[in-house]
């Protein structure tokens, strides 16, 4: 169970790229916390800003963009803090696995290297504990024979079980934290269901907390105690899973939920929300969903709706919000 | 209920070739078995969803119906015709009248073709039009999958990729194909976009009478648009039947452990799952009898040394197990 006190708190995150000179804003205003064993479920469509965020946070998005607001980790901003400073915790407290794990791993390298690089930077274990350590990091996330895979070339594992090697070097540290990009996308559904339990599991045996992006909501039904749904870099509805999936009060959430054939009848049109998500260099003036929302009324048009709390813990950015009654019919 | 397309005990195998230790040894070469007969029926005016792990056989089976792996062993039969007779194979009608949509349109679209003269294109090779209507039956074409007009003009890169599948449902329909063979159609897109295309096929079918093979991992999806669903594991279909029967009662245990799998929209659900242990075994390296024996949880002497055959199970459609009936008298 989780512990209440926050160890992540991201407040007012602002990411804004450049392109020909203009300004794409990726981020706007985006806050939220993650307290340690708590598994929070960032969702939206492409776009949207999912791994922007994970990547801000972890201090990617600096390299390329401006970032702005505040990121406190265990108190700490990490925002100012110099590129030295910053290694510190990369990897060590915060940890991150990526979608594509071939792409993550080195070709050339074996596994066993590519975890033992990460111990002898990260900890400071002697050699022989090392090894040690990465035999039992692969057993852990249920590698078989993990003594023998160590000397093993990432090409030699399957994609399930490439993304096990990933988290094993992601955790092998003990990271507090850890930012998941869709870890799943790229996997089967028995694979992902194989690989979501274990990061589940490590979550509550090493007490971390996990901010899992994805695109998949029945992922985040089955994983995530709370959820945060992104539309045009902003976050617009979020609360804990059950409320929030079950009662959705965000126009947008309510059709992204009504998408997915989930208990219809077979071979009915599917819902879908009309028009396409606006560029991030043509966002409209009011509620970036606006132009494709039916309950779109007057205020939407010229402003912008904040987050702002309708019941414990649900927090809403919506002038007309879905109230239950229309939320069941809709 | 006519039957369009019949394939019977389809087998494919990609040999390796041999390898040095291979000659010393004096073994012969490695051979992938991508299908390991497959036999079905496709039914006029259907949908026939196709599910089952990568690296099952489901690409592969569309490949092969298209005409772009010839079998190793077993027949495909379009109206009676066996497709890869030898006549057969010059006669390209064969090519019009079962199109192929692919999962990337990134890569299926010519990036230096206009999407007018993408769909022209498709026009004038198969001789659909006098070179005069063309332009006008691309400017239909386009009406029909929703895209804009001023689309024509326009290359590849400048769509999303839901527009991009339109273009390609777009070509296929420009040859008025009679069957459609629709590869991991909507794998790529989000879910809103999905809704928009799956829609569009749905609507395209009722109005054109189209025969839909629909080979997805989505299950839900496939749930949705498939009237019959075919459950492949490792080059065999282990159970195929009526698509809402099969969803809600499956009958082999692969069905049961792939269904479960999928992870429900309900919070409430959780951890009532059936697990599944390990991965598919490699096809170049199949396991003897049922090749499920080895992640089956009902294994027995007889899964490990014969192959069952696909057989009527009452209430189901057709399973391949020999413990269906165990099985399912417990659940």
């Amino acid at each position: 169970m989780q512990d209440q006190s926050p160890i992540l708190e991201v407040d007012r995150l602002n990411t804004t790229f450049h392109r020909n000179g203009r300004p794409l804003p990726a981020l706007r205003d985006v806050s939220f916390s993650v307290a340690r064993g708590e598994v929070l479920g960032l969702v939206g469509e492409s776009g949207s800003g999912k791994s922007v965020t994970l990547r801000s946070i972890i201090g990617l998005a600096r390299r390329y963009g401006e970032v702005t607001g505040q990121i406190l980790w265990q108190g700490r901003d990490l925002l100012p803090m110099p590129d030295r400073a910053l290694r510190q915790v990369q990897g060590r407290e915060i940890a991150m696995i990526f979608q594509e794990p071939m792409t993550s791993l080195n070709p050339l390298l074996t596994v066993g290297l590519q975890l033992e690089e990460t111990l002898q930077s990260h900890t400071d274990l002697p050699r022989a504990a090392r090894r040690d350590r990465a035999v039992e990091m692969l057993d852990l996330v249920g590698i078989p024979s993990a003594a023998q895979r160590l000397k093993d070339y990432p090409h030699q594992f399957s994609g399930g079980m490439r993304q096990r090697v990933m988290i094993a070097i992601a955790l092998a540290a003990n990271p507090k934290l850890l930012l998941a990009d869709e870890p799943t996308t790229a996997l089967d559904v028995t694979i992902q269901a194989q690989i979501l339990d274990l990061i589940l599991r490590l979550a509550d045996e090493m007490d971390m907390g996990v901010v899992l992006v994805t695109h998949d909501l029945g992922v985040v039904a089955q994983t995530c105690d709370n959820v945060a749904v992104m539309y045009a870099g902003r976050i617009v509805e979020q609360g804990p899973v059950r409320d929030v999936l079950r009662e959705p009060r965000h126009p947008y959430t309510v059709g992204l939920m009504r998408s997915v054939p989930e208990n219809l009848p077979p071979r009915t049109p599917l819902y879908s929300v009309p028009g396409t998500p606006p560029g991030l260099d043509a966002l409209p003036p009011g509620c970036a969903f606006a132009p494709r929302c039916a309950a779109c009324i007057q205020p939407c048009q010229q402003d912008r709706p904040g987050l702002s709390l309708i019941a414990d813990g649900r927090q809403v950015a919506c002038f007309n919000p879905v109230t239950k009654a229309e939320g069941n019919a809709a | 209920m006519t039957t369009v397309m019949q394939i019977r005990d389809l087998h494919l195998r990609f040999p390796l070739g041999r390898s040095l230790m291979d000659h010393v040894k004096g073994r012969p070469g490695r051979v992938v078995q991508a299908l390991n007969g497959v036999s079905l029926d496709l039914i006029q005016g259907e949908t026939l969803g196709v599910v089952g792990e990568s690296g099952c056989g489901k690409s592969t089976l569309a490949r092969c119906i298209v005409r772009l792996y010839p079998p190793s062993e077993g027949s495909i039969l379009f109206e009676g015709q066996d497709v890869f007779a030898g006549d057969a194979r010059a006669d390209r009608s064969y090519n019009r009248r079962v199109q192929m949509m692919f999962q990337d349109p990134y890569s299926s679209l010519n990036p230096r073709m206009t999407t007018g003269q993408i769909l022209a294109e498709a026009l004038s090779v198969h001789q659909m039009r006098p070179e005069p209507e063309i332009p006008a039956r691309v400017s239909e074409l386009l009406e029909l999958v929703r895209l804009p007009q001023d689309a024509q003009h326009r290359l590849p890169h400048e769509f999303s990729g839901g527009q991009r599948q339109r273009i390609a449902i777009a070509r296929a329909l420009a040859v008025e194909p009679e069957v459609l063979i629709a590869d991991e159609l909507v794998s790529a897109l989000d879910v809103s976009v999905q809704a928009q295309v799956v829609n569009l096929l749905l609507d395209l079918q009722r109005d054109l009478g189209l025969t839909i093979l629909f080979v997805a991992h989505d299950l839900r999806l496939v749930r949705h648009v498939s009237n019959r669903v075919a459950v492949i594991y490792l080059g065999r279909i282990v159970e195929i039947g009526d698509s809402e029967t099969l969803f809600s009662a499956p009958a082999h245990p692969y069905s049961q452990a792939l269904l479960s799998a999928a992870p429900s929209l309900n919070p409430d659900n959780r951890g009532n799952a059936t697990r599944l242990e390990g991965e598919l075994p490699s096809p170049l390296n199949m396991p003897s009898g049922c090749p499920f024996h080895v992640r089956c949880p009902h294994a027995s002497d007889i899964c490990k040394s014969t192959i069952p055959a696909l057989t009527p199970f009452e209430g189901c459609g057709e399973v391949a197990c020999h413990h269906v009936e165990e099985i399912n008298a417990h659940a």
